[in-house]
């Protein structure tokens, strides 16, 4: 028999190890899935990493599709740093893109940057009024807000297609069901070939991680995510505190459905949020709430699918395929932080490691 | 060596990771007696009885039954070898008659119902163990459950009977009546083990008691051979008086005064009824009664952290009924309270001791942001001026022991001067050191002029260290007794509401 025990002091150098045979294994498994499909797992690794980071326009693609994944994981570890599970940063985004696009849509002629700032704005509002609901009720009658947040979902989704396919559907756009592009002053302009949310999500990284450490209200957060009753006696008023993180931490997923809809869609449409809402989750759990690495993890994870994407062109590979390899490699990393953070001991030994009295 | 051993223990080794919980232990019971194993907390006491009921198993050593080496994988085997553990914390089903706990786990019994009661009664009989079989475990008082869990352990036939700390939770009335069942089963011829470190408890009942210290066995004694003196110098490895000191002052002005609190619970249960007392300056009043009586609802209450249907609270004058504890320190209230729930309340956690330092002042100073650096020092001077055994300031208080997370709590506490120090169980779970530690803080608080409310469990702790006893019984209070000339007879028939008065 065996049992589960926590670790401590694992070094940073033997955690990266770790990692790095926890990655070859996932290489390893998916050889199989490759050869089955007929191709050299070898080339078509290496092609995955030229794919991911051979030329600048493909490091471009990884930063624009890490930037939602950045911000949203932002987001969502406000919430998570209170322990308020909050799974629906996908509605969220889509709610903040909705916001944005209303803005964008009504007053198309406005100046570009008095524009883009009320079109952020409008999407941080919308994006945190929604996360604001689920917190309502939990604050009201103590409502589970996994299940809250994650219908939420379908919600703004199924609106965001009935927008699409119904109430804004573009009339010159021949009958295809899309909404009307935004006017060139509701862009997103461009920094070195990619549009300004790369700006945005460094700030943020650097802003949100000083407002966690450092801020009374991020301090608050800590507290009552540890411990209502902590809070309480400390004369926090935890059901504020509540609504007031998350609050914030639907705005930041709004803000980044604004900057998904403005930098890279040019529109608002169903794919707006393109499921940043739940591999935020991952990223967020990967970097242990920490800011600045979700920045890292959010890159990574962007290479991962900019270098999918590449392969699949490049040797006609199903993109089942990919999912598998995309699907192996998170299932390895995710399962060498366990062994990073836990050890399994056999229960004889375990009399000997095992609690105190 | 005692050649009737029934129990024998030799040279039983037993270490978690780097720590030593038995070292070379050799220990022995026979039928028709009782062994007290009296020592503190992380004396090892637990860990080696666990030996035995099967929960650990030695590195090294043996343990041998009537003669036998007995090898005890599980507590199962340790069952069928005929002992019989009943834990601090009952294995009882609430929502199970008594008649179904005792059947619970019972796979190989064909009497039926009527044939088993029967067996049962007979042995209820034998022992004076009595109870209503078919009582829901959760209509039952403490004394009824440990009673239930005596005779599930002997329907299972044990013939070794093992109580962990088994009068903690129990009345003064119920300890008697515990000690009649246990002088029954020895005569009966069971060996018995209790685990206590209450003294006056091992030289009542016990015939013999072994004193552990850090894991080892420093001696066994005849019980009418020691005396609690010797007793607890072996325990706490340096002459002790066993006595704690009471301040004498002069009670001051009247810092805290509750008047008519009654307070119900989320169920609508009546929870508080009719409280009123008054504390003063250079005083410390003690509360007593059987776990739950309403004593953690009135330091909440106290705290403003308990809804109050009725009645006044009001500290240095201000009213504090009805306001948020945020309010209450908005309003510059001097008050400290140290809650019962030291991690879940008091402290976070996760945090490090500097972090904690913050909890009640991190709205100091302006602007969004915090200046951690008067914590720091704070943090240093507590741990200096506490004693408090920790790697650094930046160490999470979950990684302290209890003592130290109480220290920690105290510590920040005291260093807010506050006017009155509301303490619930201050000393729950601490050892003897650390815990006169902590009656000569609050003495020295008492001494500063510091209005002190004590809400205690140990009967002698509260007559030798308070100036006034609230008794509590069922929400109501059941007398207010001076200290100095309080039995603990008297204290006991108070908190069962057999006796109420008034001083």
């Amino acid at each position: 028999m065996y049992r589960i025990a926590q670790k401590t002091g694992v070094s940073n150098k033997r955690a990266a190890l770790y990692r790095l045979i926890g990655i070859i294994g996932a290489l390893v498994v998916s050889s199989i899935f490759i050869l089955i499909a007929k191709k050299n797992p070898l080339q078509v690794y290496t092609s995955m990493i030229n794919g991911a980071f051979g030329s600048y326009h493909r490091i471009r693609s990884i930063i624009i599709k890490a930037i939602p994944l950045a911000i949203t994981s932002f987001g969502i570890s406000v919430a998570f740093k209170l322990r308020f599970w909050n799974i629906g940063g996908e509605g969220q985004i889509m709610m903040g893109a909705f916001g944005a696009a209303w803005v964008a849509l009504s007053f198309p002629d406005l100046s570009k940057p008095l524009l883009l700032l009320i079109m952020a704005l409008t999407g941080f509002v919308f994006g945190g009024l929604y996360a604001l609901i689920p917190a309502f009720f939990k604050g009201k009658f103590n409502t589970n807000e996994t299940l809250f947040t994650l219908m939420m979902n379908y919600i703004a989704i199924k609106w965001v297609t009935y927008l699409q396919y119904n109430a804004w559907k573009d009339p010159s756009g021949m009958g295809f069901p899309k909404i009307a592009d935004f006017s060139q002053n509701a862009w997103l302009p461009q920094v070195f070939g990619i549009h300004i949310g790369w700006i945005v999500t460094l700030v943020l990284a650097v802003v949100m991680h000083i407002f966690i450490k450092h801020s009374k209200k991020g301090y608050e957060i800590s507290v009552v995510g540890e411990s209502v009753n902590t809070a309480r006696y400390a004369g926090m008023n935890y059901k504020k505190i509540m609504l007031q993180a998350l609050f914030l931490s639907g705005g930041l997923c709004g803000l980044a459905g604004m900057i998904q809809a403005s930098g890279v869609g040019r529109t608002l449409s169903v794919t707006t949020s393109a499921g940043a809402g739940f591999t935020a989750i991952i990223i967020a759990w990967l970097s242990r709430l920490s800011m600045p690495v979700m920045v890292v993890v959010a890159f990574l994870f962007g290479a991962m699918v900019q270098g999918g994407v590449y392969i699949e062109t490049a040797y006609q590979i199903p993109q089942a395929v990919t999912s598998i390899i995309q699907g192996m490699i998170l299932f390895f990393v995710l399962g060498t932080e366990f062994f990073i953070r836990y050890k399994i001991v056999p229960i004889k030994k375990e009399q000997e490691q095992g609690g105190k009295e | 060596m005692n050649d009737q051993a029934y129990v024998r223990f030799h040279n039983i080794v037993k270490k978690f990771g780097t720590v030593v919980a038995n070292d070379s232990i050799d220990l022995d019971v026979q039928r028709g007696e009782i062994l007290a194993i009296l020592g503190e907390n992380g004396s090892g006491k637990s860990t080696l009885m666990n030996m035995l009921s099967g929960i650990y198993m030695p590195d090294s050593g043996s343990i041998t039954i009537d003669g036998k080496p007995a090898v005890i994988r599980s507590p199962k085997d340790s069952i069928k070898l005929g002992i019989g553990m009943i834990h601090q914390h009952f294995k009882l089903i609430d929502r199970f008659t008594g008649y179904q706990n005792i059947m619970t786990g019972i796979t190989s019994n064909t009497l039926g119902y009527k044939k088993s009661v029967k067996k049962i009664t007979e042995l209820m009989d034998k022992y004076e163990l009595h109870i209503d079989l078919d009582k829901y475990v959760y209509d039952m008082s403490v004394g009824e459950k440990q009673t239930l869990e005596i005779i599930k352990v002997m329907f299972r036939g044990a013939e070794v009977l093992i109580l962990d700390e088994p009068t903690a939770v129990l009345t003064p009335e119920e300890i008697t009546k515990l000690f009649v069942i246990l002088r029954n089963m020895r005569k009966a011829g069971h060996a018995i083990i209790i685990i206590t470190h209450k003294l006056n408890e091992v030289m009542e009942i016990s015939d013999r008691v072994t004193v552990l210290r850090k894991g080892k066995n420093v001696g066994t004694l005849n019980t009418n051979q020691t005396n609690i003196l010797e007793l607890t110098e072996l325990m706490v490895g340096r002459p002790m008086e066993p006595i704690i000191r009471r301040v004498e002052c002069e009670p001051g002005d009247v810092y805290l005064s509750v008047e008519d609190v009654t307070a119900y619970n989320h169920e609508g249960i009546k929870v508080l009824d009719n409280i009123s007392f008054e504390l003063s300056s250079h005083e410390i009043v003690g509360v007593a009664g059987v776990a739950g009586s309403g004593q953690r609802e009135l330091c909440e209450v106290i705290a403003g952290l308990y809804p109050v249907k009725k009645g006044s609270v009001s500290c240095m004058n201000q009213e504090i009924v009805g306001k948020t504890p945020g309010e209450i320190i908005k309003m510059g209230v001097s008050m400290s309270f140290i809650p019962e729930d030291r991690l879940g309340m008091g402290l976070v956690s996760s945090m490090d001791i500097t972090d904690n330092m913050l909890l009640k002042t991190y709205r100091d100073g302006k602007g969004l942001f915090i200046n951690r650096n008067p914590a720091r020092e704070m943090a240093r001077n507590i741990v200096k001026k506490m004693d408090i055994v920790t790697p650094g300031i930046s160490t999470p208080v979950s990684k302290l022991s209890g003592g130290n997370i109480q220290k920690v709590l105290l510590g920040r506490e005291i260093e807010s001067n506050p006017k009155v120090l509301v303490t619930a169980y201050a000393v729950r779970g601490l050892d003897i050191g650390a815990s006169y530690t902590i009656y000569d803080m609050l003495n020295k608080q008492k001494e500063k002029g510091v209005a002190v409310l004590y809400i205690g469990e140990d009967l002698d702790t509260l007559i030798q260290l308070c100036d006034r006893i609230i008794v509590m019984f069922s929400g109501k209070i059941a007398g207010i007794v001076d200290a100095r000339n309080a039995t603990k007879e008297q204290l006991g028939l108070m908190m069962t509401g057999k006796v109420m008065m008034y001083v």
